[in-house]
């Protein structure tokens, strides 16, 4: 199949619709909403629902429905309208539906700017609303990983029966790259608990509530067992240069490819460094940072958070150093080299 | 001799929650009936609110799905829209309806979503100890107007049905009570043609039911059915609205 230009909101709705996507709804909000247009465009005339909801709380529930319902459904937004979904996703967690949730990041807190960001590390990847669990998050540092990571969210999700959550951001949204679509539809999973109606069978409830003595902790015990197989399976990462570097980059998304470029740049000048790429956050990938390593810098569009996985992961076991900015800044190339500079032969 | 009257086989043979006197159980058999007389149980997919009825799945014999606080018809439209064979139907109180998920009924009413509410109105939030609701008349105390609902503090009893029947997308609105047995067979006359309108593609169609919650009324069971009767019903007049 030939390749075709396509934006990173595009490429995550196309990816989405590819993986069999059924219904889509959505609430206007910047620097995402192309993904919203795609879908108003695409679903329709291909089989699918799209919805403007009249709130993101609203978009939130209605896939909700619609996932109780056993499709394959989506929503995305960009942070302050994320931060509105946060009571929904707990809600779809809880009561075990599969869906994916899309944040392509803007500058916080608050409402904040609408520049690029990846300050919402922490909402993504702890449970970003009430309660005990965790969704899936795969970040894309391409739009052709934009196209990818959405396909596979949507298998994921439903062979864990976890809502997935996209983390991009403004510059993977907006930008224009060349795509390579697949041309397979994915078979979609049996889902014998999806709300049906019970012909044949008994009633299905689709819920987060349990009231009688025990039984929370029994969902919640379900739902730690489910995690603990995610964090064994399913961490992905990409790594460049790391068989003898003395140094190692940490970044994902958008700031990895500017740390990338760093990279070759200091290579090319017979520094010892390398990268690691996380590409789920959570599960982040552990794996990673299993070699024993001296020191690592990690970047971010934020002020360390990710950084926080990465010193739990190393306990201190080695060197982590970090440079961040946020609120529309974007760490830049020469400030990645400067730093390295600095601390690489320390 | 011919059997005219059994339990319903929607609704579930076991002990409810609800309080003496309470309208909730009589809605849910209601409900059951009218489902098993239009032949549709093993097609309808309800969605529970928050509040007292929050655990109606566990007295309907049908699929249900719950919904977060005032979200049941955001819930409803997305099961709705990707299975349109099915009837679906939200069970809502008046806090959940027509204070926390206003936004989701007007505009899921606006859209003109094929879907039936039940709207159970008792003017009082149950579920957490009797708070004042947006349907509480004034001067009527609850936990959260000690001294009685008071127009200059809290406003006026809100009339959503009649707020709602001013959109196209709305074909049938009907409000009844559950407070005597010639208004109850009245009232499932009305969840019947909700149902109904659903099955035959009309559109939006809601029936608000007054229903008595003696335990926060501070009235007897008996009592409570006066009260609906003598000065609920002044405030939110019967009838069919639209």
């Amino acid at each position: 199949m030939p390749k075709i230009l396509m934006s990173g909101n595009d490429a995550i709705a196309e990816g989405a619709i590819q993986a069999g996507c059924s219904f889509y709804a959505g609430y206007p909000i910047t620097p995402q909403n192309e993904l919203t247009a795609y879908m108003a465009n695409n679903m329709p005339k291909r089989g699918g629902i799209f919805i403007q909801a009249e709130a993101e709380v609203a978009a939130i529930n209605m896939v909700f429905g619609a996932a109780a319902a056993g499709v394959r459904a989506m929503t995305s937004s960009s942070s302050p309208g994320i931060s509105l979904k946060q009571e929904g996703i707990s809600y779809i967690a809880g009561a075990e539906l599969p869906a994916v949730i899309v944040n392509i990041m803007r500058g916080g807190p608050g409402l904040g700017n609408i520049a690029p960001s990846q300050s919402d590390y922490f909402q993504a990847t702890r449970s970003g609303g009430h309660g005990d669990y965790h969704c899936l998050v795969l970040a894309p540092a391409s739009v052709q990983e934009g196209y990818d990571l959405t396909y596979l969210a949507f298998s994921l999700a439903d062979k864990y029966r976890v809502p997935a959550i996209i983390l991009g951001d403004g510059l993977l949204g907006q930008m224009m790259e060349p795509v390579k679509l697949t041309s397979q539809r994915p078979g979609l999973p049996a889902k014998p608990w999806a709300l049906t109606g019970c012909a044949g069978r008994k009633a299905n409830v689709a819920k987060s509530f349990y009231l009688k003595e025990g039984d929370l902790e029994k969902l919640n015990l379900k739902l730690q067992k489910k995690y603990k197989e995610i964090i064994a399976q399913e961490q992905r990462w990409e790594e460049l240069f790391l068989d003898d570097a003395r140094l190692a980059l940490v970044a994902y998304g958008s700031m990895a490819r500017i740390a990338k470029s760093a990279v070759k740049t200091l290579r090319a000048k017979g520094k010892r460094v390398g990268l690691i790429r996380p590409v789920s956050l959570w599960p982040f990938p552990k794996k990673a940072f299993a070699k024993p390593r001296n020191k690592y810098l990690v970047i971010e569009m934020s002020y360390g958070q990710m950084l926080e996985d990465v010193q739990l992961v190393l306990c201190g076991k080695a060197q982590v150093e970090f440079l961040g900015r946020s609120g529309g800044g974007i760490p830049s190339e020469e400030e990645i080299i400067s730093k390295v500079n600095k601390i690489y032969n320390g | 001799m011919d059997k005219i009257y059994s339990h319903p086989q929607s609704l579930r043979d076991v002990p409810t929650h609800y309080c003496p006197g309470c309208g909730h159980g009589l809605a849910h058999r209601l409900i059951a009936e009218a489902v098993d007389e239009l032949k549709i149980r093993e097609r309808v997919i309800a969605v529970a609110p928050v509040g007292c009825a929050v655990i109606a799945y566990d007295y309907w014999d049908f699929d249900c799905s719950e919904a977060a606080h005032g979200r049941a018809l955001a819930v409803a439209t997305g099961i709705k829209r990707v299975r349109p064979q099915n009837i679906v139907f939200t069970y809502q109180g008046d806090g959940d309806l027509a204070a926390i998920g206003t936004n989701e009924t007007i505009h899921a009413a606006n859209r003109g979503e094929n879907l039936t509410v039940f709207f159970i109105n008792n003017a009082v939030y149950g579920m957490t100890g009797g708070q004042m609701a947006p349907t509480t008349l004034l001067n009527q105390k609850t936990s959260t107007t000690p001294e009685g609902r008071d127009a200059q503090l809290q406003g006026y009893p809100l009339k959503i049905s009649e707020m709602l029947a001013l959109l196209p997308g709305v074909k049938y609105i009907e409000r009844v009570a559950l407070s005597s047995p010639q208004e109850i067979i009245k009232t499932k006359k009305a969840i019947k043609k909700a149902l109904l309108n659903q099955i035959e593609g009309v559109g939006f169609s809601l029936v608000e039911m007054l229903s008595p919650c003696p335990t926060y009324w501070g009235l007897s069971p008996k009592d409570s059915l006066e009260w609906i009767k003598n000065t609920m019903a002044k405030e939110f007049p019967l009838g069919v609205i639209k």
